[in-house]
């Protein structure tokens, strides 16, 4: 039901694309009006999402560690895993950006039958990590494989890129690896959401949502790139006006641009409002960037209220003759 | 804010990064290729020749697997003509068939005119050429780099 939900959803939203693609009336909304209004709710939201959880108040030190922590001068301190240093933290956030640490030490626990009855057993689960780094970084290299159609002239480090990610020349146009790997990787994300019985169970329509957006953009780019072809030129045309804010819509571009540029569009506008926001909010994750000096510096919360203190020297400069007539010692005279 | 300073300096980032197209491009004028499809090669064929191999609309979209696909028949097949979808014959053969109407003239682009492999009536041979203007105009453009330049290319002993 969740899953139809979302599926229907996306179905919809690609009818809308197919009906702004064929009414040439509509190319002027759904080619610059649309993707100019995504782009500043993309940016906006995002800028509002985490200056939203900035303010929200980080109270204690919760670094998770995994590592030994610094000691006595002869232990072996892990330095990231349990950094003491902003350097180490550093290293640590970048780990788990650009290689997803903690995904790594994914475990799976499972109910086995032993010798005296069910035995419960860990084991490393290492799939969901591999899927969603192939994810990942493909969808990154095809963002930047797009800045193709955003610059000119377009930057040396843009082309090496493509023609790395081209190198296999299979086919003509030739065959994108990231076009494979995240078509397979998604479907995998997918599979993985609706066969595995816990993690049906926890998926929600906001999970199947933007996996179905990803999928129906990867494969509207590749039937634009294979099959209903567009015209290239006119689309960089396009997409330079855009970026020039001099809008230009060249005529005779293709209607599967119109489709692909739609659905492109909802993702970015819908971006700071959902779970993608992940990729502003790992850099703000309290457990990973905080330097794990909990018991080497004194942490005050930053909000406390001043707190009256009347000390004992105090109390004794107070009460010193009562407590002298008492018989009660005084440590000042 | 708890470590404003840290989120604003990466907010400032971040647009930064989506906003490159907009700095990148700040000030350019947003000029396709242009696309000689009217050179005096094209102008002295009659009127019945001048329609390309197929309808341009085609060529534009398929013009790479045509050639490849005459790339197979030639190189592979031995086959040397091609009928096209109206029934008409042309010869295989991106030197003499293409390149008939597709080289471009020189005198437009000073550089070329230095260039060896220009012939001595001021026409550029794309196949013997790195950068035709024909082909390179929208190849540069939306950064395509064809593959046609590893085998058409001029030998290194000819152009001394």
């Amino acid at each position: 039901m969740k899953v139809l939900f979302s599926f229907l959803a996306v179905i919809l939203l690609i009818l809308v694309a197919t009906m702004g693609a064929f009414i040439t009336n509509l190319h002027y909304v759904f080619g610059i009006i649309i993707p100019y209004l995504a782009f500043a709710m993309f940016v906006g939201g995002f800028i509002y999402r985490v200056v939203k959880w900035g303010r929200s108040p980080v109270p204690f030190r919760i670094p998770t560690t995994i590592g030994q922590q610094k000691s006595l001068p002869w232990i072996k301190q892990n330095k990231i895993e349990n950094p003491t240093s902003a350097f180490g933290v550093i290293v640590r956030m970048a780990m788990e950006v650009l290689f997803f640490r903690s995904l790594f030490r994914n475990t799976k626990t499972e109910l086995r039958e032993g010798q005296n009855g069910p035995e419960l057993s860990y084991g490393s689960a290492k799939w969901l990590w591999l899927g969603s780094l192939f994810f990942h970084w493909s969808f990154l290299i095809i963002i930047i494989r797009h800045l193709r159609f955003f610059l000119e002239p377009i930057p040396f480090a843009v082309q090496i890129l493509e023609s790395v990610d081209g190198m296999l020349q299979i086919g003509l146009p030739a065959i994108y690896l990231t076009d494979v790997f995240i078509l397979v990787a998604v479907t995998y994300l997918f599979l993985r959401r609706i066969i595995v019985p816990q993690v049906k169970y926890i998926s929600l329509p906001a999970d199947f949502f933007p996996l179905f957006m990803i999928m129906s953009i990867a494969i509207s780019g590749v039937l634009m790139r294979y099959f209903y072809k567009v015209d290239l030129v006119a689309v960089k045309q396009l997409a330079i006006g855009l970026a020039t804010f001099q809008p230009v819509l060249p005529t005779g571009i293709g209607p599967m641009f119109f489709i692909h540029i739609f659905l492109v569009s909802i993702l970015f506008a819908y971006f700071p409002m959902s779970k993608l926001m992940h990729m502003g909010g790992i850099f703000m994750s309290p457990t990973r960037n905080m330097i794990s000096n909990n018991r080497m510096v004194r942490h005050i919360n930053p909000w406390n209220h001043e707190v009256e203190v009347h000390t004992y020297e105090q109390y004794e400069d107070e009460y010193r003759e009562k407590m002298k007539k008492a018989g009660i010692p005084v440590e000042k005279e | 804010m708890y470590k404003g300073g840290k989120i604003f300096a990466s907010l400032i980032i971040f647009a930064a990064l989506f906003t490159i197209p907009f700095f990148y491009n700040m000030g350019k004028v947003n000029a396709g290729p242009d696309v000689a499809l009217n050179t005096a090669a094209i102008q002295q064929l009659p009127a019945s020749e001048q329609q390309c191999v197929e309808s341009p609309e085609f060529m534009r979209a398929n013009h790479m697997q045509l050639l490849n696909q005459w790339r197979e028949e030639a190189v592979r097949n031995g086959q040397t003509v091609y009928v096209n979808s109206q029934g008409k014959e042309f010869e295989i053969s991106l030197q003499d068939t293409c390149l008939k109407c597709h080289a471009t003239e020189s005198a437009s682009k000073p550089a070329v005119l230095n260039n060896p492999v220009s012939t001595t009536a001021g026409v550029s041979n794309p196949a013997l050429n790195e950068s035709p203007e024909f082909c390179a105009s929208c190849h540069d453009y939306s950064a395509v780099k064809p593959l046609c330049w590893s085998c058409h290319f001029e030998p290194k002993e000819a152009t001394k």
